[in-house]
């Protein structure tokens, strides 16, 4: 990986949202131990967690790639694999679990021929799950994009996310 | 390459604008409404995250509604959860104490109606809450100011009694004073464990630490079916902030970080907001209250991982590796973040510690039973009418708890047990919903207080279908560093998979027996070690589930689906399917146990 005169690993390409990664690291003194909070603006700014973005972490932290691999492997809020364009997020929490959150899932798997964390082919809508999204009195509880929607039925899940 | 290797250890707070990655993007901030002269009335709308994603623009509709009257002089204001959840979106009147329910939704109570309300003055508009048993049944500690305060105003708080007993403490107590305070409210650790919050405190503040000490609040609250901890931090982060800081004075610590879950948006932006806002007014920060005691606070987010809520799993959390755990001893209170005394408590824990400073510790010590002082918060949720978030003595029966605050179970269903402690917790049935809710009762009868989360069961749910559930949620959290919970978890997983098709037979329930009691005894923390207390639970009270599937090939719930005779409100399935699930049935039963995976 090219680096500048100073010692300070330069970003991947032009793209401009390195700079928010760049400004985060800076923030953080890049200390390694704050890789966690470097990966989630990442995921923020790009969506998900490539390689090179990876590999770019690792340099400018001075963290091993073996450490941050670990890193963004174990924890399931991190993405290595591009995302859809909308996201459905159907909590499986025990209160939703037992409202019916498993029929949400199928009614998906089986009407639009989408499993869990994976998305359609035309790059449209992925599907996953949560642990527990903690709304449990509008179980069950499933969020499109950024909208939490509670007391969930199959079939109008099904025209809400056609209608995406 | 050449990278700074700095000190290890939190940095001064960022600059405003700096934190805030994680709010949820395109909400508008939609001001309170503050009349200029005195104020006659006033509402409380609720936005705290389940009133908000069910009726996210009420406040405004509130604000616009009240000036539509005409008055002058009625004041609106964004407040924290208001408890009742399943009715939300909620709004209050505090003069009368009247509730307005399901705002602007169908078959609620419209915004308009509450506005002309609270303006005219119309006393018989909504319900009153001290009729309501949900609300009446209540003793707040930890939620005293939830549903009451703006929870993004430090002035509100303050205008509350917010930070007198971090003030006291600090410039009119030692920090062995605080610490004796503490130890005589009797408090015990909300997260779960229960143990004993100010012997916690003593053995951090008497550990010692050449290179500082620590402070962290767990709010990775990971079990499902739980959100108290999201509750409190949105609703009143500052508390959390003062108990902190009181904690930190009293153990010697300048330095403190506050584990949340990435899953919690609002609560990460309003704790955020928080700690700037009680920096610019000397509640944290250097010379705090005037004193000479410096407490600098961070935020941490986690990244989705159950055992980060084990407290070692979350400090190499905190450090920015994987969250797995180590062995204890050392605990953290001697050798914790970046190897020093390291204070570890739950949010609802630190939620306690400013009204046990004010009111004594004596005062706490008076609530409760004999063992478990003061109250408890739980989120009451599942197959029973009033769901939400409630605070109640220690000491109140079960059945207080689903049937008078929850209102029971609905019409035509039959209560069947009451889950609590989440996945290292028990099912408790309803012979027993007249025991005591307490740390010690709780746990004779197999299940644990655990953080708070209440799930209530009716006839639908069946209990081996509930156990799974359970396993299979351990087996994809277990980090993977033991191997009793790594491989034991996902044998239990096959078992039960098993037991809930109609593929086992008796022999394979005490296999899981066996294994349930040997991943318990030699798991490394907690989640290995609670994994099968589902489990036994399930077995101990609700053994003749297990023995329908395996014997009579029935789930007599109808939520298995079995390929045999199938029960009532299963799927049926094809000739073909049934042929091959018998063929597998009986070439599972020849094979005794199976492979690892």
């Amino acid at each position: 990986m090219a680096t500048t005169a100073v010692g300070t690993p330069s970003a991947p390409n032009d793209d401009k949202r390195w700079r928010q990664v760049d400004v985060r690291m800076r923030r953080l003194g890049y200390r390694p131990d704050g890789l966690i909070e470097v990966l989630h603006t990442t995921q923020e700014a790009f969506g998900y967690l490539d390689e090179e973005a990876l590999a770019y972490i690792s340099d400018s932290l001075g963290a091993p790639p073996s450490l941050v691999y670990g890193v963004a492997t174990f924890y399931s809020h991190f993405q290595l694999k591009p995302q859809g364009e909308h996201t459905c997020v159907v909590c499986t929490g025990t209160a939703c679990y037992i409202n019916g959150a498993a029929a949400l899932i199928e009614a998906i798997e089986k009407e639009m021929d989408l499993k869990v964390g994976e998305t359609t082919a035309d790059g449209k809508l992925s599907l996953l799950k949560a642990r527990c999204l903690g709304a449990c009195s509008m179980a069950p509880a499933v969020v499109v994009g950024d909208d939490v929607h509670g007391h969930v039925e199959p079939r109008g899940l099904i025209d809400l996310l056609e209608a995406l | 390459m050449s990278v700074e290797k700095p000190v290890p250890g939190p940095q001064p707070a960022p600059d405003d604008g700096a934190e805030a990655t994680s709010t949820p993007r395109r909400r508008r901030a939609v001001a309170s409404l503050v009349p200029d002269g005195p104020v006659r009335a006033s509402v409380h709308v609720c936005q705290a995250a389940g009133c908000l994603s069910l009726g996210p623009d009420v406040l405004e509709q509130m604000v616009e509604a009240v000036r539509a009257t005409g008055a002058t002089d009625v004041a609106v204001k964004k407040v924290g959860c208001l408890g009742l959840c399943s009715a939300g979106p909620l709004a209050e009147e505090p003069g009368s104490g009247r509730v307005f329910d399901r705002l602007g939704q169908a078959g609620g109570t419209s915004v308009d109606a509450v506005a002309g309300a609270v303006a005219g003055g119309a006393p018989s508009a909504g319900r009153d809450m001290a009729e309501l048993l949900f609300f009446s049944r209540q003793v707040k500690v930890a939620l005293e100011h939830c549903g009451h305060l703006d929870p993004e105003s430090l002035e509100d708080y303050v205008a509350a009694g917010g930070y007198q007993a971090l003030t006291k403490a600090v410039t009119s107590m030692s920090p062995d004073d605080v610490i004796n305070e503490v130890v005589a409210s009797g408090l015990r650790g909300r997260g779960g464990a229960g143990y004993p919050t100010g012997l916690k405190w003593r053995t951090v503040a008497k550990a010692s630490g050449p290179d500082g000490k620590y402070v962290i609040c767990n709010a990775d609250e990971g079990d499902p079916g739980a959100f108290m901890d999201r509750s409190v931090l949105e609703s009143c982060p500052q508390q959390v902030l003062e108990g902190m800081a009181i904690a930190a004075y009293a153990v010697g610590a300048n330095r403190g970080y506050v584990y949340v879950r990435a899953e919690y948006p609002l609560a990460v932006k309003r704790l955020t907001s928080a700690i700037r806002q009680a920096e610019r007014e000397g509640f944290l920060g250097r010379d705090i209250a005037g004193s000479r005691f410096e407490l600098q606070v961070e935020v941490r987010i986690g990244a989705g991982a159950f055992v980060c809520g084990e407290e070692t799993a979350l400090i190499a959390s905190v450090q920015g590796g994987r969250g797995t755990p180590k062995p204890r001893p050392p605990y953290p209170a001697a050798s914790g973040l970046w190897g020093c005394p390291t204070l570890i408590n739950n949010v609802e824990s630190f939620a306690n510690i400013a009204a046990i400073i004010r009111k004594g510790g004596a005062w706490l010590a008076s609530i409760g039973t004999e063992k478990s002082k003061g109250t408890k918060v739980f989120a009451l949720t599942g197959a029973v009418t009033n769901t939400g978030l409630i605070e109640v003595p220690m000491g109140v029966t079960l059945r207080q708890i689903v049937f008078e605050i929850g209102g029971g179970v609905a019409p035509g269903r039959r209560f069947k047990a009451v889950q609590t402690g989440g996945p290292s917790g028990g099912c408790i049935p309803e012979h027993l919903l007249d025991m005591s809710v307490d740390y010690e009762t709780l746990g004779q009868a197999g299940s644990i207080m655990g953080s708070g989360g209440m799930i209530v069961m009716d006839d639908t749910a069946c209990m081996v279908d509930v156990a799974k559930y359970f396993m299979d949620f351990c087996r994809e959290e277990s980090c993977g560093k033991c191997l009793p919970c790594r491989v034991g978890t996902q044998q239990m997983y096959r078992l039960l998979d098993r037991i809930s098709k109609g593929e086992a037979r008796l022999a394979h329930i005490e296999q899981l027996e066996g294994l349930a009691g040997m991943v318990r005894a030699t798991s490394l923390c907690g989640l290995g070690q609670g994994a099968p207390s589902p489990v036994f639970s399930t077995l101990r009270y609700f053994r003749d589930e297990y023995v329908a599937h395996v014997v009579d090939r029935t789930c007599p719930a109808g939520v298995c689906r079995i390929g045999a005779r199938t029960g009532a409100g299963s799927v049926p399935r094809s000739a073909a399917e049934l042929v091959a699930a018998s063929t597998r049935a009986s070439r599972d039963a020849h094979e005794e146990g199976g492979s690892e995976r």
